[in-house]
């Protein structure tokens, strides 16, 4: 069997990013895709998805967007496209169309056993660089759900005119619900989006896109052994944006001018209704709060660097609009419910990962991507090492520092 | 560490609601290792004494892997007023959820501005439930025996700024108890023998 220092699972940013990293530190690797570069990008999206950051800000190591529109946003497709040329650029070792199915302890007991369906691999590192968003996550009372309406979740949804007529509950308020609810309500199809924890943001602020400011305040490249509560900053919703410059937000406000009728949380489905928690008015004020907090926060970032001549005025916006009584329940049927979409996020996939280090959650135990399993590393998970550990434009700096403490051990191993 | 050294080191106020976060975060941390010991039952007894006059009363439940026991009971009487045609012992079980409500909101206030390093002076909250009385009455199945509405207004008197007082109560909602239960369906099964 093979063997190679160190298996990179995914092509992805991060897979792509690790690669760049240990190749600059002449390590040995590769890397195995089970599709092909940027396989979930380019396969598992729906059709008008686009990035969140502008073109800009999607610099890897070594590579940066040179195209002619600098502050638009790619689609999904794009994407993968831009990830393509990046590893034609490193002429990065991937094997394409190869899935692991397992990763468990070398039977020397020195490094590890890459299991595909294309082979097997023996080597010292493992990188799980396979990305945050393999399964789309339900609610359990999903399985509560009785009679005709269809369930989906966004990896099955490509596009609304694929959706049977009638009404559709959105669940979950954060960026894919958020935009999913406004393309389906667009296509004739009434939607009710049920409204949990949620973080609202304008899309520009004082002359610039909101992720300009995130990059420019330090808030993006924030590190993980600052932040008060990590647990918290980890299961932190996506923001309410869309990438696209035509509308300064995609909150709650604009979805309700639309005609998307809001709810609170699902709170569970009964007798073929679904019922909603009456909590919808403080998640509401919260978000409206922090949005304050951090427009604050930019405020006195742009005051104490003198740019308050050069930035356009500051300005609070209206707060979200909540219905006086909000509906509680909704009987599916008779109100004309055909779907459901859970867009109640996405969690990573370790069914082949053969090591014990998740917890009784079945989440990964790391600090800092540095999983308690010599050798095994993670990457691409959410604020992993930095707020923006998941983005393309922040998987490189956590590559360097994984590929640091790899190279270190390495070091100690041979010395 | 005394308060005025603990004041010179963080060179801020030492603010003190009453409320031992560090215990609290203490307890989260030691739960997250030991999950089984966060699983909580509580308990109630009521004992009827006449007419819609009730008294119940608390002591024992069940916490961190073992039986507690404290060292002394709590009761809560609850009647009807007189133009429910009740002797007006006590107040209604509906004013007592209201007070439930309350009293978690007032304690989460106090624990989050603890937690938050805001000293407060002074904390009111006073609620309003809407009920249309058809229900309970059995006159109109369309209408429901529980609140159609809960009002919760805050008073707040505390050294910071609005936003952060009413950061305070909106993060104290996210964390109640009785406010989950009052704004989310539960299931109850009720026997009798």
């Amino acid at each position: 069997m093979p063997y190679v220092t160190t298996v990179i699972i995914g092509a992805g940013p991060a897979g792509l990013a690790m690669s760049k990293c240990l190749a600059d530190r002449s390590i040995d690797h590769v890397v195995l895709e089970r599709g092909e570069v940027g396989n979930s990008w380019a396969t598992e999206r729906w059709d008008s998805l686009r990035l969140l950051t502008p073109n800009w800000q999607s610099r890897l190591p070594g590579y940066r967007y040179q195209g002619d529109d600098p502050n638009g946003y790619m689609k999904a497709k794009e994407a993968a496209h831009y990830l393509r040329n990046y590893a034609i650029h490193l002429n990065a070792p991937i094997q394409n169309g190869t899935t692991v199915t397992a990763v468990r302890p070398a039977r020397s007991g020195v490094g590890y056993e890459v299991a595909t369906d294309r082979g097997l691999w023996t080597c010292h590192n493992v990188i799980m660089a396979s990305g945050a968003c393999n399964i789309a996550s339900r609610p359990k009372c999903a399985d509560d759900i009785s009679g005709v309406v269809r369930c989906i979740t966004p990896k099955d949804y490509r596009r609304p005119d694929d959706l049977e007529d009638g009404k559709v509950l959105v669940v979950g308020a954060s960026a894919t619900g958020v935009q999913l609810a406004q393309e389906i309500q667009r296509s004739g199809r009434d939607v009710i989006i049920s409204v949990g924890d949620h973080i609202r943001l304008p899309r520009h602020y004082r002359g610039r896109d909101i992720k300009e400011w995130m990059d420019r305040t330090g808030v993006l490249g924030s590190f993980y052994t600052e932040v008060d509560d990590l647990k918290r900053a980890r299961s932190l919703p996506s923001l309410q944006l869309i990438g696209s410059h035509a509308q300064d937000f995609l909150d709650l406000n604009t979805l309700q001018d639309q005609g998307v009728r809001v709810v609170g949380r699902l709170a569970g489905f009964r007798e073929g209704k679904a019922m909603f928690s009456g909590s919808l008015a403080n998640f509401c004020v919260s978000a409206d709060l922090k949005m304050n907090r951090f427009l604050d926060s930019i405020d006195d970032w742009i005051e104490e660097k003198g740019e308050t001549q050069a930035a356009p005025a500051a300005r609070r916006f209206a707060p979200t609009r909540v219905d006086e009584r909000p509906a509680l329940q909704i009987d599916l049927d008779a109100y004309g419910i055909k779907t459901v979409l859970f867009a109640t996020g996405y969690r990573p996939d370790y069914s082949w990962l053969k090591v014990p280090v998740l917890d009784r959650k079945g989440r990964l135990i790391h600090d800092g991507g540095v999983t308690p399993a010599p050798g095994l590393y993670a990457m691409g998970l959410s604020f992993m090492r930095r707020r923006k550990s998941t983005l393309i434009d922040g998987v490189g700096d956590d590559a360097h520092d994984i590929a640091d403490h790899l190279t270190m051990q390495l070091g100690q191993k041979a010395a | 560490m005394t308060a005025q050294a603990n004041m010179q080191m963080n060179d801020a106020p030492v603010v003190n609601n009453g409320v031992n976060v560090d215990a609290l975060m203490g307890a989260r941390e030691a739960l997250g290792s030991a999950p089984e010991a966060a699983q909580f039952t509580w308990r109630a007894m009521c004992e009827w004494e006449n007419g819609t006059h009730s008294r119940s009363t608390m002591n024992g439940f069940f916490g961190l892997g073992a039986e507690q026991q404290r060292e002394k009971s709590f009761s809560i009487d609850a009647d009807h007023p007189t133009v429910f045609a009740a002797e007006d012992n006590a107040p209604t079980p509906v004013e007592i959820v209201l007070s439930g409500l309350a009293s978690c909101l007032t304690a989460g206030v106090a624990a989050v501005a603890q937690h938050r390093g805001i000293q407060l002076h002074r904390v009111v909250a006073r609620l309003e439930g809407d009920m249309d009385i058809q229900g309970i009455l059995g006159m109109d199945d369309e209408v429901r025996n529980g609140f159609d509405a809960i009002r919760v207004s805050f008073e707040i008197d505390a050294d910071a700024t609005p936003e952060e007082i009413q950061a305070l109560v909106a993060q104290s909602q996210k964390r109640s108890a009785v406010f989950d239960i009052i704004t989310n369906p539960t299931n109850v099964t009720v026997t009798a023998g």
